[in-house]
């Protein structure tokens, strides 16, 4: 049997207040396995995001359980949560989400030193490795206000490597960028995925990007189909 | 922690004018506060230093007997006797003390006391050359007087070594000198019940209080006692201690032993001493305002910190930041501010509190000065801060609080819409 990084079973998620209140995941179960992407897909609306935030221990689900490293993570309390999304979890937004007061270097640093396993010097080595990796070697000591689009979104990629997590999500990774800086973005994670063995898990509306992952999860009204 | 830190110090270069407002009205309010608790003690402790340095610690005088009443508790009901209890119900008071050298050697024994004068008091009429007035006499030993009092800095013309040789010397006030056109030298007449006698004023001295130093001089108390017709007694001992602050209890220990009224300086000067509590405390209420209304400035700027991070806030939780460090953040802005704040309002404080205490000013009235005086006194410097401390806290609490209650999903769901 090969290994789990993430699994989730029976995912239930209602979202809104009283008379908008409405059921988004309808008991959705799913599972991914380290060194391999997978893709969500599915119409707009349907519940994916939604998914990939409780997959990420950003919010609670109101019924299933979540297991990362043989723990049940939907119940555990937040002091848990926070620190397993520190050690095992990266999360790349649609929209970059740098600190934009911060350089490249320091935004890769940041998850590094909350973690506070390496020395400082090694630190800013792997922050440096990573942001060559990504194409960025030159721009290090940029502030992540003066990158483009494209840059800000491949830091976003070595930030959420910078801990070697077991699980890398990635909403819409290239929804706001152009073909090649898609194709770009999307062979950079995947490498790296297979390179370290991580699990990836993306959420995209774009069918090319979609055919070239390991495995495609179709979604639709907060189930897969 | 440095993490949190380094994050707090970004998020305030970001909002630099705003802080800087409430930085600059934090140091303002800090050296405003050391500024004027300087002032007001430092003319306090002068009052203080005056008084004690005219009037003694202490003053006994009349003897008392104390009257007592009998009340007969009665159970509630009955009717019937239960218990007689005695209590002081009046004292009946004789002026002056009959026996000094007695109550000096009781006293004396006293290890809180460091000094006891006998004085001999009366009213006289006054002629000088040219005019003449009324004048209030006291007789002393000039040696007990020194060590109660510090009449020996007090003098402004003339030698007390020639008081201290010249039987019929006397010492003047200086208000009253100047109003009888008197100088050391001079001799003046002193009447009393019809007889007068001739001194001769060997010097002139100033308390800086206007009451003693218009109507008061000083006799040797032998002198004294043949002017005013008092071949014994004495009209009040003036006491000084150790430890001034302790003359309320020892002023009651006084009258348990002696039977005679003690009143300490507290008490005596009780209106004046009010007075200085109340300016004081108005004077710290009033600056504190400055600190107040900054503290505003700066929950304004950290609550709008807080709405224009809210993405960085849901960022910073994703990658494993806890609520805990996210308050932390917003604290350690609050607290950057108030540490410069604090830091440069004492520079503020010891630099005007310099200034102003070499401003030269004449102040006459109950005190006399040549320049404001100022008390350098490290609890005004930890009080002014810990206002600030108190008033920043609460600043950024609340926007602390807010900022580590937010639901990143709910933010990054908002932010992707
Ligand atoms: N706060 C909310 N209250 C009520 N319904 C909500 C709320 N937020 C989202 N929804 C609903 O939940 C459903 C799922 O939203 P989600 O963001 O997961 O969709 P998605 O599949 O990611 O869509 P897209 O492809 O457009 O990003 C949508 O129908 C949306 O209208
Ligand atoms: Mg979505």
């Amino acid at each position: 049997m090969r290994g789990e990084a993430i699994r989730c079973d029976g995912l239930v998620r209602f979202l809104g207040e009283g008379e908008g209140r409405v059921q988004v995941l309808r008991e959705v179960s799913f599972s991914a396995a380290p060194s391999t992407v997978t893709a969500i897909v599915g119409p707009s609306g349907c519940g994916k995001s939604t998914l990939l935030y409780l997959l990420g221990l950003l919010d609670r689900p109101d019924a299933g359980e979540i297991w990362i490293g043989g723990k049940n993570l939907a119940t555990a309390d937040d002091a848990e949560r926070t620190a397993t999304r520190n050690a095992h979890i990266g999360f790349v937004f649609q929209f970059h989400f740098l600190m934009l007061e911060f350089t490249a270097l320091e935004n890769v640093m940041i998850p590094m030193r909350k973690l506070g396993r390496l020395r400082p010097a090694e630190m800013e080595a792997r922050a440096r490795m990573l942001l060559d990796a990504v194409g960025l070697g030159a721009k290090t000591h940029r502030l992540a206000t003066h990158l483009s689009g494209g840059e800000q979104q491949r830091v976003a990629i070595a930030r959420a490597l910078a801990n070697q997590p077991s699980i890398l999500l990635a909403d819409e990774p290239t929804g706001n960028l152009d073909v090649k800086n898609s194709a770009l973005v999307f062979d950079l994670m995947v490498r790296l995925a297979r390179e370290h063995g991580q699990a990836i898990v993306l959420v995209t509306h774009n069918p090319e990007i979609a055919a070239r992952c390991d495995h495609v999860r179709p979604m639709r009204d907060g189930v897969f189909v | 922690m440095r993490t949190n830190l380094q994050i707090a110090l970004r998020f305030l270069l970001a909002k630099k004018r705003s802080m800087a407002m409430s930085l600059v009205g934090i140091a303002f309010g800090v050296g405003f506060i050391v500024l004027t608790q300087a002032v007001t003690t430092g003319f306090q402790a002068f009052f203080i230093q005056t008084i004690l340095g005219t009037d003694g610690a202490i003053r006994v005088e009349d003897k008392f007997q104390s009257l007592t009443t009998t009340f007969a508790i009665e159970e509630a009901g009955t009717g019937e006797e239960v218990e007689r209890v005695v209590i002081e119900a009046n004292r009946r008071y004789q002026e002056g003390v009959s026996e000094p050298r007695l109550l000096r050697e009781t006293l004396e024994r006293f290890p809180e006391i460091l000094g006891v004068s006998e004085v001999l008091r009366g009213s006289v009429r006054i002629q000088s050359a040219t005019r003449e007035g009324d004048a209030q006499v006291m007789g002393i030993e000039l040696d007990d007087h020194l060590r109660v009092s510090k009449l020996g800095e007090q003098i402004v013309m003339g030698s007390l070594d020639d008081f201290r040789s010249t039987p019929s010397g006397i010492l003047m006030g200086r208000d009253l000198a100047e109003r009888l056109r008197v100088s050391p030298g001079n001799s003046v007449v002193l009447t009393y019940a019809g007889q007068s006698t001739r001194y001769r004023v060997s010097a002139i001295y100033e308390t800086g209080v206007r009451e003693i130093d218009r109507v008061r001089i000083f006799l040797h108390i032998g002198e004294s006692r043949l002017l005013l017709k008092r071949p014994y007694g004495a009209s009040l001992l003036q006491i000084a201690l150790h430890d001034p602050d302790r003359a309320p209890e020892v002023a009651k220990q006084i009258e348990r032993v002696v039977s005679h009224r003690a009143t300490e300086w507290q008490y005596r000067e009780k209106l004046y001493l009010d007075l200085f509590v109340f300016f004081r405390a108005a004077a710290a209420i009033m600056v504190s305002t400055i600190i107040i209304v900054s503290g505003l400035g700066m929950f304004n700027t950290l609550a709008m910190i807080v709405m224009e991070k809210t993405k960085d806030i849901a960022i910073l939780r994703s990658m494993g930041f806890t609520r805990e460090d996210i308050a932390a953040i917003f604290m350690l802005q609050g607290l950057l501010v108030l540490g410069i704040g604090v830091l440069a309002g004492w520079a503020i404080g010891m630099v005007s509190t310099y200034v102003v205490s070499s401003v030269p000013i004449a102040v006459r009235g109950i005190f006399v000065t040549d320049h404001v005086v100022v008390a350098w006194n490290f609890d005004h410097y930890i009080g002014a801060a810990l206002a600030a401390l108190v008033v920043v806290f609460i600043a950024s609490w609340l926007p602390s609080r807010r900022a580590a209650r937010l639901e990143p999903a709910a933010i990054i769901r908002g932010a992707s819409q």
